[in-house]
C-alpha cells in the first residue's frame, strides 16, 4: 500500500537530486522524503474520515457518560475516552473541574486525562503507516493500561486528599450533594444532534487544524530520525545498547522528562530508533516518558494538584514505562 | 455591552482569542476591554469545560476554539 512514497522517495533522492545511494546523505534524505509524503498523505485521508465520526463527541458528552458509572468499568471507559475524544491538552484543567463537579473521581478523570496525550489519532495513524498494526496494537493497549492503572492507582491512594483546595471542594461538594439528592451539574455546550454538512465542515476543519498545527512536529521528528537514520554510525546504537542492559531503560525514561513531543512528533524518531537497533522495550520507554511525562503538563496540573500529588502521579508514570521497557525487552 | 472575558490557561489560542476580538472591537470603534482571565476556578464558575471560551456580560457565548472573524463579528451586530 506504502511503496510508492518509497518509489517517490527514490525517484527525489537518486534521480532527481543524484545524491550515491551508498551515502549517509542519501539514506537520510531518502528517510525524510518517505515519510514526510508518507505521513501527509495519511493525515490528511484519515483525520477527515475520523473527524467525521467524531464530529458529535466532545468532553461535556464524556462527562455526562462517566458519571455515576462503576468503577471498575470507568477506569476503562475514561481511558477509551480519552484516546478518542478531540481534547486540546491546555483544557486539560478546565476538564479537571467539570468532572470533579459531576462527582466523577479523581482516578477516573486522571484515566481520561492521562490517556489522551498518549494515544491521538494522529499517532495511531502514524504508528501503523511507519511501524505496522501489530506495533500499533501494543501502544494502544499499553496506553490505555497507563491510562487504567494510573487511575486505579490514584483512587487506591486516594488522591483526592493532595487535591488544592478549591478542587477538593468542588470534587467533594458534588460527591456529596449526588448523595444526597442525585442531583446534577450541567456543564454549558454549544452542541445538539450533528447534521451531515455540521459535519463535514468539522472534518474539514479539523483536518487543516491538526495538518496546520503537526506539520512542524512532523517535519522535526522525522528530521530528527532521519539524521539519526543517516547520521548515527551503523551499529552504534546496537553495540552500545543493543544489548538490552537493564540500566538502559530507567535511564531512557530519566532523558524523555526534560525532553517534549507530542505523540505526533515522537513516532518518526521512534521507528529510527528501531530501525537503528535500540530494543524495543527501551524505545517504547524513552518515547512514553518524552510525550506524557513533560514540564508543560506538570505545570498545568500545578493549578489543580498539591507539590506532593504531582510527585507521586510522576513517580508513578516513570515507574510504569520502566516496567513497560523492562517486560518488553525480555518478552521480544 | 459591559464586560468581554476570555477564559483560558493563557495558551497561544487563548491569546488569538483576546487579540481578535480586541481587533474586531477597534474596527467597529467600540471601547470595551477583553480581559483574559486564566484563574481555572474561573472556568469552573461559568461551568466552561473546554477553552479558549467566551464571555460576554456574564453570558458564556462561545466554547472550545479560537472564534472565527464571522462569529465575533455577530456578537457585536
Amino acid at each position: 500500500m506504502f511503496t510508492i512514497f518509497t518509489q517517490l522517495a527514490d525517484w527525489v533522492t537518486y534521480q532527481l537530486l543524484s545524491i550515491d545511494s551508498d551515502t549517509h546523505l542519501a539514506e537520510a534524505v531518502h528517510f525524510f522524503i518517505e515519510d514526510t509524503t508518507k505521513i501527509f498523505a495519511l493525515l490528511a485521508v484519515m483525520i477527515y474520515f475520523i473527524a467525521l465520526l467524531r464530529a458529535s463527541l466532545n468532553v461535556e458528552r464524556v462527562r455526562d457518560y462517566l458519571e455515576g458509572k462503576n468503577k471498575w468499568f470507568s477506569y476503562f471507559l475514561a481511558s477509551i475516552f480519552g484516546a478518542i475524544t478531540p481534547f486540546c491538552s491546555c483544557s486539560s484543567i478546565p476538564v479537571f473541574l467539570g468532572f470533579s463537579l459531576a462527582g466523577i473521581p479523581v482516578g477516573t478523570t486522571m484515566a481520561f486525562l492521562l490517556t489522551s496525550p498518549l494515544i491521538n489519532e494522529v499517532a495511531v495513524l502514524l504508528l501503523f503507516g511507519l511501524l505496522g498494526w501489530k506495533f500499533t496494537i501494543i501502544y494502544i493497549v499499553l496506553g490505555m493500561l497507563v491510562g487504567i492503572f494510573g487511575g486505579w492507582f490514584l483512587d487506591k491512594i486516594h488522591a483526592e486528599r493532595w487535591l488544592e483546595s478549591f478542587a477538593a471542594d468542588a470534587l467533594k461538594e458534588a460527591q456529596d450533594s449526588k448523595n444526597k439528592t442525585g442531583g446534577d451539574v450541567q456543564a454549558v455546550t454549544t452542541d445538539t444532534k450533528m447534521p451531515f454538512e455540521e459535519r463535514h465542515e468539522f472534518a474539514k476543519a479539523e483536518m487543516k487544524d491538526i495538518v496546520g498545527r503537526v506539520w512542524k512536529w512532523v517535519f522535526i521528528g522525522v528530521g530528527l530520525g532521519a539524521a539519526l537514520h543517516g547520521f548515527v554510525p551503523d551499529g552504534w546504537i546496537t553495540a552500545h545498547l543493543g544489548e538490552k542492559q537493564w540500566w538502559s531503560v530507567p535511564v531512557s525514561v530519566v532523558l524523555g522528562i526534560p525532553l517534549y513531543s507530542n505523540a505526533t512528533g515522537i513516532i518518526p524518531v521512534m521507528e529510527s530508533l528501531l530501525i537503528n537497533g535500540l530494543p524495543i522495550g527501551t524505545t517504547l520507554a524513552f518515547c512514553m516518558s518524552t510525550v506524557a511525562a513533560s514540564f508543560p503538563e506538570a505545570i498545568l496540573l500545578k493549578q489543580v494538584m498539591q507539590w506532593k500529588l504531582l510527585a507521586i502521579l510522576f513517580s508513578m508514570l516513570l515507574t510504569a514505562f520502566t516496567l513497560i521497557g523492562w517486560i518488553f525487552n525480555i518478552l521480544m | 455591552m459591559k464586560t468581554i472575558t476570555v477564559l483560558g490557561s493563557g495558551c497561544v489560542k487563548c491569546h488569538q482569542t483576546q487579540d481578535l476580538i480586541s481587533a474586531m472591537l477597534k474596527d467597529k470603534g467600540l471601547d470595551i476591554d477583553v480581559v483574559l482571565d486564566t484563574n481555572p476556578a474561573s472556568a469552573m464558575k461559568y461551568k466552561v469545560m473546554r477553552t479558549p471560551a467566551v464571555v460576554i456580560d456574564e453570558k458564556v457565548v462561545h466554547i472550545g476554539s479560537v472564534p472565527s472573524k464571522d462569529t465575533i463579528s455577530s456578537w457585536f451586530d
